[in-house]
């Protein structure tokens, strides 16, 4: 006789009855107090950016958190917060998309690095699984179609435009001391191919371009690169580098003395860095940058900053641009009253969310790209990094020429 | 073209530079050299090294070239009981597991790196971390000119060893003849450990004199091991004047190619040298034939 019938006795019948009485009830008790939505939150938390993803992390747990404490989303419940890992790769990031699916997850959010939310984006679009863009600032991002694909911050086109427009206009202001440039970038994507758009843009500003110098990641001495800038002595100086590279660059420049009249980034890896400014004051004082940035008058902004500092963290982008993305999609979320994939959908292509901590002009999604989202001008002034530009944001006015 | 005070500014930088080259290819051209062992730890070891002068400061204030006279020795106990006590018996002689055996060390601590520190970049800031020395046509860095000068000095220490103590005599016997050495009674795996923690105390001096101008995270010693074993091969196995000319030269080339070729195109320099040690003088610019 087989032998699941005959251990098949009263008392385990009586008990997966019961177990199965129990998981019956249960789902409408929590439903009455909404059954929680699970959220997939996905950064690269190892690999080599790491650092970047696991800010990303930090900053969705604390909007989490906070969602949470205050009893979660209206009508749903609380965040079940599903964490996973891209590895920093889009391989990691797919396979990733895979388990949350499984898992169940409304909605991902994250992803940072362009080529990982490329691929975080197409691997959700076959699940019609809503995806909230962090960071990756490709264009191609969201403009292959994909329905399910948001992006809360600008993207690469926006904020070059922006950067070299900015820049015309801090010149102009100034008497238009700066007429020659040099560009240093790193060779993968992201450098390269800001390069080659300034290149091609610069000169229509009325900028000449002594030299653009290209170099790898990771580059251990930046000499070369600065004995180069002593002999051109550009007016400008434009890096487009990671953090590391972009520390000892500055570091090298100081080291030599060479300082141009202004040194410009576009999303510049340690210019917009209170660690950098921080750790090496004198390095960092006067860099511009056009990159991702808080909003410096909005209260709840600087609360989030100070609650990350008191951790002992850096207020980095990635920490309130997932911030905010969470944020989002909870208010999504509690429009469209239910955990589902359509309606949330649905919810954020009509959002238009106010509650984030971010510079931004009114929410608007067309085609998956927030209308509304800019990047900002700051530099390092007294120690601190301000918003110069534009005007609505500004705590202080541009100082260009850099004093010598 | 460029003016003559650029280049020499630029020979000079890689003088510099090519110092720390040749300290990290001192510490592995007596591991890989002396012994054969295909270090693929020793990257890893660079950036323990990094941290532990790192925190030496943070923590202690210790100047990192103060915290060298401590770090040195711990690293080499820990380079002696890393070859003594996991490398050496988990190998069972064999060549190829010992390769795979430092490439499992390897990622233990560099993942162990980043579990404990996470990825950030972190940084030191010495007051001298700015001083330059001024040439009149170009300033050095300070802490670059200090390192210059440790690394000969370490590197004729070594020499010094390697030539004329029993220790030195010892190493390079077992080195020639690993079965005539133990018939003689040199104690080959104490052998093996103190030379594997004399290549490490090496990267704990490398360190020492990085931290003041460079970072640290848990993978930064990986920039380092590649341009090491090119110097090894290139000064010639288990040379120290070899591993020292090589570093310097291997700066100098990576320099000027950087210069004229720009600084992705840099390594380039290195390599075309490299295959032309390999085919013009397979034994290296210090080696002799086995």
């Amino acid at each position: 006789m087989p032998s699941y019938i005959s251990n098949f006795s009263r008392r385990k019948f009586l008990a997966g009855t019961a177990l199965s009485a129990a998981a019956l009830v249960m789902p409408s008790v929590l439903k009455a107090q909404g059954a929680g939505v699970k959220l997939g939150i996905l950064h690269p938390v190892s690999g080599a950016l790491s650092y970047s993803g696991t800010q990303g992390r930090l900053g969705a747990a604390l909007a989490v958190e906070e969602i949470n404490t205050d009893g979660g989303i209206k009508g749903l419940g609380k965040i079940d917060a599903i964490l996973g890992d891209a590895l920093s790769t889009p391989e990691g990031g797919t396979a990733e998309v895979e388990k949350m699916n499984s898992a169940g997850v409304t909605c991902i959010i994250g992803g940072y690095a362009s080529a990982v939310c490329l691929a975080v984006s197409q691997a959700a679009a076959r699940y019609e699984l809503p995806y909230v863009v962090d960071v990756g600032v490709a264009d191609a991002i969201v403009t292959r179609g994909l329905k399910n694909t948001f992006r809360f911050g600008p993207g690469f086109g926006t904020i070059s435009k922006t950067a070299l427009d900015n820049l015309a206009t801090i010149n102009d202001a100034a008497g238009r001391p700066a007429k020659t440039v040099m560009i240093v970038h790193e060779d993968s994507l992201f450098g390269s191919g800001l390069a080659k758009l300034l290149n091609a843009q610069l000169p229509q500003h009325g900028f000449e371009i002594l030299e653009t110098i290209p170099h790898p990641t990771p580059t251990r001495d930046f000499n070369n690169v600065v004995l180069k800038m002593k002999a051109q002595n550009p007016d400008l100086v434009i890096p487009a580098d990671y953090y590391n590279e972009y520390v000892l660059l500055a570091r090298t420049m100081q080291q030599q003395r060479v300082r141009p009249k202004g040194i410009y980034s576009v999303l510049g890896g340690a210019a917009s860095s209170y660690k950098f400014v921080k750790e090496f004051p004198d390095a960092a004082k006067y860099i511009m940058d056009c990159n991702h940035w808080f909003d410096p008058r909005n209260p709840k902004a600087l609360a989030l900053k100070k609650k990350v500092e008191d951790r002992g963290q850096f207020y980095t982008y990635e920490v309130y641009m997932n911030y905010s993305c969470v944020l989002l999609v909870a208010d999504a979320l509690s429009r469209a009253g239910a955990a589902d994939r359509g309606k949330l959908t649905a919810a954020l292509e009509s959002s238009t969310f106010s509650g984030h901590v971010m510079p931004y002009g009114p929410t608007k999604f067309v085609n998956g790209q927030n209308q509304g989202a800019a990047p900002v001008n700051t530099q390092v002034l007294d120690n601190d990094i301000k918003v110069v530009l534009p005007a609505n944001f500004a705590q202080a006015k541009p100082v260009f020429p850099m004093p010598a | 073209m460029f003016s003559p005070l650029i280049l020499i500014t630029a020979i000079l930088n890689g003088l510099l530079t090519g110092a720390v080259y040749a300290l990290v290819a001192l510490g592995l051209t007596l591991i890989y050299g002396v012994l054969h062992i295909i270090n693929f730890a020793h990257g890893a070891l660079l950036s323990m090294a990094l941290f532990g002068a790192f925190f030496a400061f943070r923590l202690l204030g210790l100047d990192p070239y103060l915290a060298a006279l401590f770090l040195a020795p711990a690293l080499f106990a820990f380079g002696y009981a890393l070859q003594r006590f996991i490398i050496g018996p988990a190998s069972h002689g064999d060549d190829r597991n010992i390769l795979l055996v430092t490439l499992g060390v390897s990622v233990v601590i560099e993942n162990v790196l980043l579990y404990a520190f996470r990825a950030d970049t972190r940084t030191i800031d010495v007051p001298y971390a700015f001083q330059t020395l001024d040439l009149g046509f170009t300033f050095l860095p300070i802490p670059r000119v200090i390192g210059f000068g440790a690394v000969l000095a370490v590197a004729v220490a070594l020499w010094a060893l390697m030539t004329w103590t029993d220790l030195g005599k010892a190493i390079r016997a077992v080195a020639k003849e690993k079965l005539g050495a133990e018939l003689v009674g040199i104690d080959v795996s104490h052998v093996y450990a103190v030379t594997f923690g004399l290549g490490t105390a090496c990267v704990a001096i490398a360190a020492c004199l990085l931290i003041p101008t460079y970072y640290v995270n848990p993978t930064v010693g990986e920039a380092f091991v590649l341009i090491a074993f090119t110097i090894v091969v290139l000064g010639g196995m288990g040379s120290v004047p070899g591993a020292l000319i090589g570093g310097l030269l291997i700066g100098v080339v990576e320099s000027l190619s950087g210069l004229f070729l720009g600084e992705s195109l840099g390594q380039i320099g290195i390599f075309l040298i490299f295959i032309m040690v390999l085919l013009v003088r397979p034994t290296g610019l210090f080696g002799v034939k086995a």
